[in-house]
């Protein structure tokens, strides 16, 4: 069985659909990327896993069905969501930042050892842990914004395109650290992604999403090679 | 000299009231983008209730601690059943909730404890084994006891895990949830809180004011005010606010000539002219945020 099985699901934001009957799965420990371009329906399709939008059809994760759940219960079953735009609480210091993502454990000695484990990741957020995250720059709220995520514990992390808005260098600098965490820590990453160069680098399955249908899938390689994808998502 | 720290101490008593005003005010719009006016009247509403355990022999301050107590239980109940239905009502939908409750809270104070005027004994002795001319024991204590709520609040929210949600359930809803905070509890948390801190307000202004259902009136504009003064947008700038008008109000009073009878007309001004030329407020942060 999957780890996280998606069947049929379609989403709505009020009237409008976004995803036309999506079915896509990722198994434990892997990382998958969904690629697409803009409104393609990948925000919401991670959206619709931590129950942020309105959805019909089935979301399995670890056998449980999420679509009965609230976000919070999502969260509390170790789903952790770097959303878009990296939803920073811009007022609170980064080590806050870091503490509101361990809401909801209750081990302060453990939290206190993640958070060292965040800043040897991310050895920039410990230069900067008593500055009010809104002055940090947006390669540092991206580190931020995961490093929040890894302080649940996560099992699934799922990423809202780390590379958008970011200089190449910042870029590669993020995905080297997201490749870091998954060997060390061998937590399973659905992906997100509109440079799907370096999304095909990282991850082992893709599934391209166009206009809210799955309209391709395979293994990374496979998908770099076709034809197709390379002229309209790598552009060469 | 004398008769100038007399008004600015006796200021800073009735202010510190404000502040208690303010700052509910403050937390429930932080909380929820809502001017809840029916702040006054729940404050008022509890004042009774210290009354009534007032009657039935309990010691003051355990009817004081039992009063604030369920106003804490009372605020989460009616942001459970009254203003969380209305989240997504269209703005003057939702102010009609809140003065309804107003009119609700005020109509039910007089049905059941009657409009006539109630003397209402002050919770702190009439010696503190010291005695001052600058400033009379009631006044002291009201001093003290709102620096000690004040402190608390914001030790909770600096300090505590459920404080910090609470301000990261304000500040971005969504996110919140993502990290696994229960928004709509920290929403009535936060009324719970108000409510609590309000009560505390009443009880305190009761003894100056008399206690009558609409004693609240004049002090939630006051109230109002100094949140306005202070910043919507910063509980310490509410505190900071409500105590500069509580000041402003005894100082208009005695020295502009007929300004006894202008104080309130003076709050009103005063509104007026934050909301025109300093929206933010004196204390009113400006995120900062890079992009």
């Amino acid at each position: 069985m999957p780890f996280l099985e998606v069947k049929g699901l379609k989403a709505y934001y009020s009237q409008t659909q976004a995803l036309y009957g999506l079915d896509f799965d990722l198994e434990e420990g892997s990382i998958t990327t969904i690629l697409g371009a803009n409104g393609a329906g990948k925000t919401t399709t991670l959206r619709s896993i931590c129950r942020m939008v309105r959805t019909e059809g089935d979301i399995k994760f670890d056998g449980t069905d999420l679509t009965s759940l609230s976000t919070e219960a999502v969260v509390r079953k170790g789903i952790a969501h770097v959303p878009e735009g990296r939803g920073t609480f811009v007022r609170q210091s980064v080590e806050d930042n870091l503490q509101l993502g361990a809401y909801t454990r209750k081990n302060k000695t453990e939290i206190s050892q993640d958070i060292e484990r965040v800043y040897s990741y991310f050895p920039r957020l410990r230069e900067r842990f008593k500055q009010q995250a809104g002055t940090l720059s947006g390669g540092e709220q991206q580190m931020l914004a995961i490093g929040r995520a890894l302080m649940l514990r996560p099992r699934l992390m799922l990423l809202d395109e780390p590379s958008f808005g970011l200089g190449p260098l910042v870029v590669q600098e993020i995905y080297s650290i997201m490749r870091q965490i998954r060997e060390q820590e061998g937590t399973s990453m659905l992906l997100v992604e509109q440079n799907a160069n370096i999304a095909l680098d990282l991850a082992e399955h893709a599934y391209l999403l166009e206009t809210g249908s799955v309209v391709m899938s395979g293994e990374s390689h496979v998908i770099r090679e076709d034809e197709n994808v390379r002229r309209s998502y790598l552009g060469y | 000299m004398d008769l100038f720290l007399q008004l600015t101490l006796a200021g800073l008593a009735i202010g510190s009231i404000y502040s208690c005003v303010a700052l509910s005010v403050v937390m429930v719009y932080q909380a929820s983008d809502h001017f809840n006016f029916a702040q006054g009247e729940m404050a008022m509403f509890s004042t009774y209730i210290a009354w009534t355990f007032l009657g039935m022999g309990t010691p003051i301050w355990l009817a004081f601690v039992l009063a604030v107590a369920l106003s804490f239980l009372a605020g989460i109940i009616i942001e459970r059943l009254v203003v969380k239905p209305v989240e997504n009502a269209s703005v003057l939908n939702q102010i009609m909730v809140f003065i309804g409750l107003l009119v609700i809270f005020n109509n039910m104070a007089g049905w059941i404890w009657e409009f006539t005027i109630k003397p209402f004994p002050s919770l702190f002795p009439e010696d503190f084994g010291f005695q001052s001319d600058l400033i009379g024991p009631h006044h002291m204590g009201v001093i003290g006891l709102t620096l000690l709520v004040l402190l608390i609040t914001f030790c909770f929210f600096r300090f505590t895990r459920v404080g910090l949600a609470m301000q990261a359930a304000a500040a971005n809803p969504d996110s919140a949830r993502l990290v696994g905070v229960s928004v709509g509890w920290m929403l009535a948390l936060g009324w719970g809180l108000a409510a609590a801190i309000g009560a505390v307000g009443g009880i305190l202004v009761a003894p100056i004011v008399y206690l009558e259902p609409n004693m609240m009136s004049g002090v939630l504009l006051y109230g109002f005010a100094g949140a306005l003064l202070g910043g919507v947008s910063s509980p310490g700038g509410a505190v900071l606010g409500g105590l500069m008008i509580g000041v402003l109000e005894n100082w208009v009073g005695q020295y502009v000539p007929g300004g006894s009878e202008l104080k309130l007309t003076f709050a009103l001004i005063l509104i007026i002219a934050v909301v025109l030329f300093k929206p933010a407020g004196l204390f009113g942060r400006v995120v900062i945020k890079r992009v």
